[in-house]
């Protein structure tokens, strides 16, 4: 537990947040374990946890028929998974699987989005923090979508 | 430099002066009336001049006029400048033969068999030369070709006595009068006292070329006259481009709607890259014979305006025409600077004359100076 | 470093193909070897030949082998029209004609002591390459190096075998990463820039040798720039039209700058305001 504190208190994610909230996090964290191939998470499952990548890597995944899966990026050591936990309807959009051997540190997201509801200051502090992840992310999607290799004529 | 001097060559003896650079194995190119322009052609005699004529030149539009007196020189410039000789429209680099998988390169050099006279270059285009000796023979790489033509080219400059509308050497620093660069100038001189020519020697090869023929003494009436007849030359001049910081407000002013307004007009005609005397940009071609076993590589101008111009893979990089008549000025009148230190830009005004919707570059230049003045950031 | 040109800058050398090896379903490396006679050339890491294939055209091309080789000239060339693909259908033993070295490279002298971290996107990595050769054959002269190399697709990947080799070199990481990934790819999916937060950066003695389309060098110099490199230690490779590559025929004009002569690599600060300039 108290290497869990050390990890969530340094992640640049929890940086600048109130220490009794993080205390309460620790509270609500658990480190876990997915071997390669398993999915972490599924599309249209409820999504209630999120997680602090700390090795191997993850594969969000979109799936339709005729099709095999399609990578649509890759997240790895010090990344977070998940922001679907935070706004409604609290539903996965895409898979997760893990890409290699992965172990991460699970977070109680559906507590974190009730203190959210209780407390809006610690709200917009955690918004704030997945606006950048989102904007970032963003961002990389378009440029993915430009699509700069292909030579068109 | 050779010892400056002033002799008087009487209208006549111009004919004796061709004559004798023949002998002296220069061909000859000089001023001719064809097909309503005063162009430039290989010239036997001075019967080819074009006596009487002058030139009406405004903003589209060009005219050959009828001159009062026989003045063989009474014009300004034409379509035609000298890159047409010394930079030549097309221009084959080598040929190569195929054998036995590889090839051989034919090296046939493309040399003058004599060196050339230019007869009646004027400032204009004689700071259009060293401009474009600059930029092919004075930067990192030498272009041969050009090198070979322009050694030994015997300049007989003649400066001006008429400005047209649309010269605006006076401004760019460049004209009316030549200082320098030439082998021999020329001031004519038509009046009362006779048809002749104040002549000034700028080299010892045009002082030995005058030894050879029949000149006075200049007078210091006649010297008088001939300055003030190109001083003339200079106060009539009605366009003119402000330099001053030319450079700056063309590179900060890359997004001003302006741009917009000339190219609305602009047809990408590339004629003012065709007339222009320091435009210098070629195309490299690779042609093949039929039986595939000859190419040849192939020089031919080319104009910033074509769509084609700056195709890389995918697409033109310049595809409106606002980008390749901002492209055409700002390097002309500012990267240019950069480029090889003076502008590009002679003052001659041809590309005023010559452009089909009459798009005056004097006053683009001015357009984009009050825009910035106005207030526009 | 000698560089030898030709004395006629515009005549082609005639060089034989010595071998041809396929790098992708479009992309193939030639190497060339100059005909009997002729002493070769040296080259410097980011210079470039125009490469002239008989009664087709001429290109410029990157040059992609190891500078120290007199004997050989090696060129990745992506087949994506005519002149292209006639340049990479030409079998061993044929004639290629060849001018240069042209144009102003990476500068491997300048930064020796410094962390270097090499960005490539697609064939970018070919005028990388030969920098790359560079530090790794003079490894102590160089600090860290990281190569952060993205391509379109797994079957885009340049150079796979060297990738894998050049993880091993001491203080070298090596990141890749796809636009589109498939079932059968484990590393990363996304584009180049996604993989900054991966590598161990040293900003303050590092300088960055970036080459790629021009949209993905743009993102990956601010990337550059947010994790703490200045401005002047940015090098890009700049693209434009190249028909003489002597600063003649005018077309390579970016600027002020011609390409051929004055790059093509360039500091960022030198062509910075130049990449925001739209239809430049």
């Amino acid at each position: 537990m108290e290497t869990l504190e050390r990890i969530i208190a340094e992640h640049p994610f929890f940086t600048g947040l109130d220490h009794d909230f993080i205390a309460l996090m620790v509270g609500c964290a658990s480190n876990v374990h997915f071997k390669a191939g398993t999915y972490i998470l599924k599309e249209g499952d409820p999504a209630n946890t999120f997680y602090l990548i700390r090795g191997g890597r993850v594969a969000v995944e979109v799936v339709a028929p005729q099709h095999k899966p399609i990578i649509v990026s890759t997240l790895s050591v010090g990344e977070i998974l998940g922001w679907s936990w935070l706004l409604p309807p609290f539903q996965w959009k895409f898979h997760a699987r893990a890409a290699e051997d992965t172990r991460a540190i699970a977070l109680d997201g559906k507590c974190l989005r009730t203190k959210c509801e209780e407390n809006h200051d610690l709200g917009y502090e955690i918004l704030k923090r997945f606006a950048q992840i989102m904007e970032q992310r963003l961002e990389a999607t378009r440029l993915q979508l430009l699509d700069v290799y292909v030579v068109r004529r | 430099m050779a010892e400056e001097q002033h002799r008087i060559l009487h209208a006549e003896q111009l004919a004796k002066l061709i004559e004798l650079l023949s002998c002296k194995g220069y061909r000859t190119i000089g001023p001719c009336a064809r097909d309503g322009a005063i162009v430039y052609e290989p010239i036997e005699s001075s019967a080819r001049l074009p006596a009487g004529w002058t030139d009406e030149q405004e903003r589209g539009s060009y005219r050959l006029k009828r001159r009062e007196d026989q003045a063989l020189f009474g014009y300004a410039v034409g379509p035609q400048s000298w890159k047409r000789y010394l930079h030549p429209a097309e221009v084959r680099l080598w040929s190569a033969e195929r054998r036995g998988g590889t090839f051989r390169i034919l090296n046939n050099e493309m040399r003058p068999k004599q060196p050339y006279a230019f007869l009646g270059v004027r400032a204009c285009d004689l700071a259009a030369i060293k401009v474009q000796d600059r930029v092919l023979i004075g930067d990192k790489y030498r272009d041969g070709i050009y090198e070979g033509l322009r050694q030994g080219v015997f300049i007989v400059a003649v400066q001006c006595t008429h400005a047209a509308a649309t010269c605006f050497c006076a401004s760019m620093g460049t004209g009316p009068r030549a200082q320098s660069g030439f082998d021999l100038a020329l001031t004519e001189l038509v009046g009362p006292a006779g048809h002749r020519f104040v002549v000034q020697t700028g080299s010892e090869r045009g002082a030995e070329a005058l030894a050879g023929l029949q000149t006075a003494q200049a007078t210091g009436a006649d010297l008088h006259e001939a300055e003030a007849a190109v001083d003339r030359a200079a106060s009539e001049q009605v366009r003119s481009i402000d330099t001053v910081g030319i450079k700056e407000l063309l590179y900060q002013n890359f997004d001003d709607p302006g741009w917009d307004n000339v190219a609305a007009r602009c047809l990408t005609c590339a004629n003012c890259t065709m007339v222009c005397p320091t435009c210098f940009c070629t195309a490299v071609e690779d042609v093949t014979y039929v039986t595939s076993h000859q190419a040849e590589r192939w020089r031919r101008w080319d104009s910033c305006f074509t769509l084609s111009f700056s195709y890389i893979h995918g697409g033109n990089v310049r595809t409106s025409r606002k980008a390749r008549y901002r492209q055409w000025m700002t390097h002309k009148l500012a990267s240019w600077i950069d480029q090889f230190g003076t502008s590009g830009c002679v003052g001659c005004g041809r590309c005023i004359s010559w452009c089909p919707v009459g798009i005056d570059i004097t006053e683009e230049a001015q357009a984009i100076r009050e825009a910035k003045r106005h207030g526009n950031t | 470093m000698t560089i030898t040109t030709t004395t006629e800058p515009m005549v082609s050398q005639p060089y034989r193909v010595r071998a041809v090896s396929k790098e992708t379903p479009d992309t193939f490396t030639l190497s060339l070897t100059p005909n009997a006679g002729s002493n070769g050339t040296t080259f410097q890491p980011g210079q470039f030949s125009m490469l002239w294939v008989f009664g087709v055209g001429e290109l410029p091309i990157s040059i992609s082998g190891q500078p120290w080789q007199r004997d050989r000239l090696m060129y990745t060339v992506r087949s994506v029209g005519q002149a292209t693909h006639a340049l990479v259908s030409q079998t061993v033993g044929s004639g290629i004609g060849v001018r240069g070295p042209f144009g102003a490279g990476w500068p491997i002298e300048a930064v020796r002591g410094h962390d270097v971290i090499v960005v490539a996107g697609g064939i970018g990595l070919a005028p990388l390459r030969p920098a790359i050769y560079h530090i790794l054959r003079n490894r102590k002269q160089y600090g860290r190096l990281v190569v952060l190399y993205g391509s379109r697709s797994p079957r885009d990947l340049l150079y796979r075998k060297e990738l894998a080799s050049w993880v091993r070199q001491p203080d070298t990481q090596v990141l890749v990463t796809v636009d589109y990934g498939g079932l059968s790819w484990r590393g990363h999916v996304g584009v180049v820039t996604t993989l900054f937060k991966y590598a161990r950066l040293q900003p303050a003695r590092s300088v960055a040798m970036v080459c790629g389309p021009e949209i993905m060098m743009r993102f990956v110099t601010r990337e550059l720039e947010i994790h703490g490199l200045k401005r002047e230690d940015i090098y890009l490779s700049m693209e434009r039209n190249m028909r003489c590559a002597v600063g003649f025929c005018g077309h390579c004009q970016y600027g002020p700058y011609f390409i051929c002569k004055d790059g093509p690599v360039f500091p960022y600060e030198n062509i910075r305001t130049q990449l925001e300039k739209y239809e430049l």
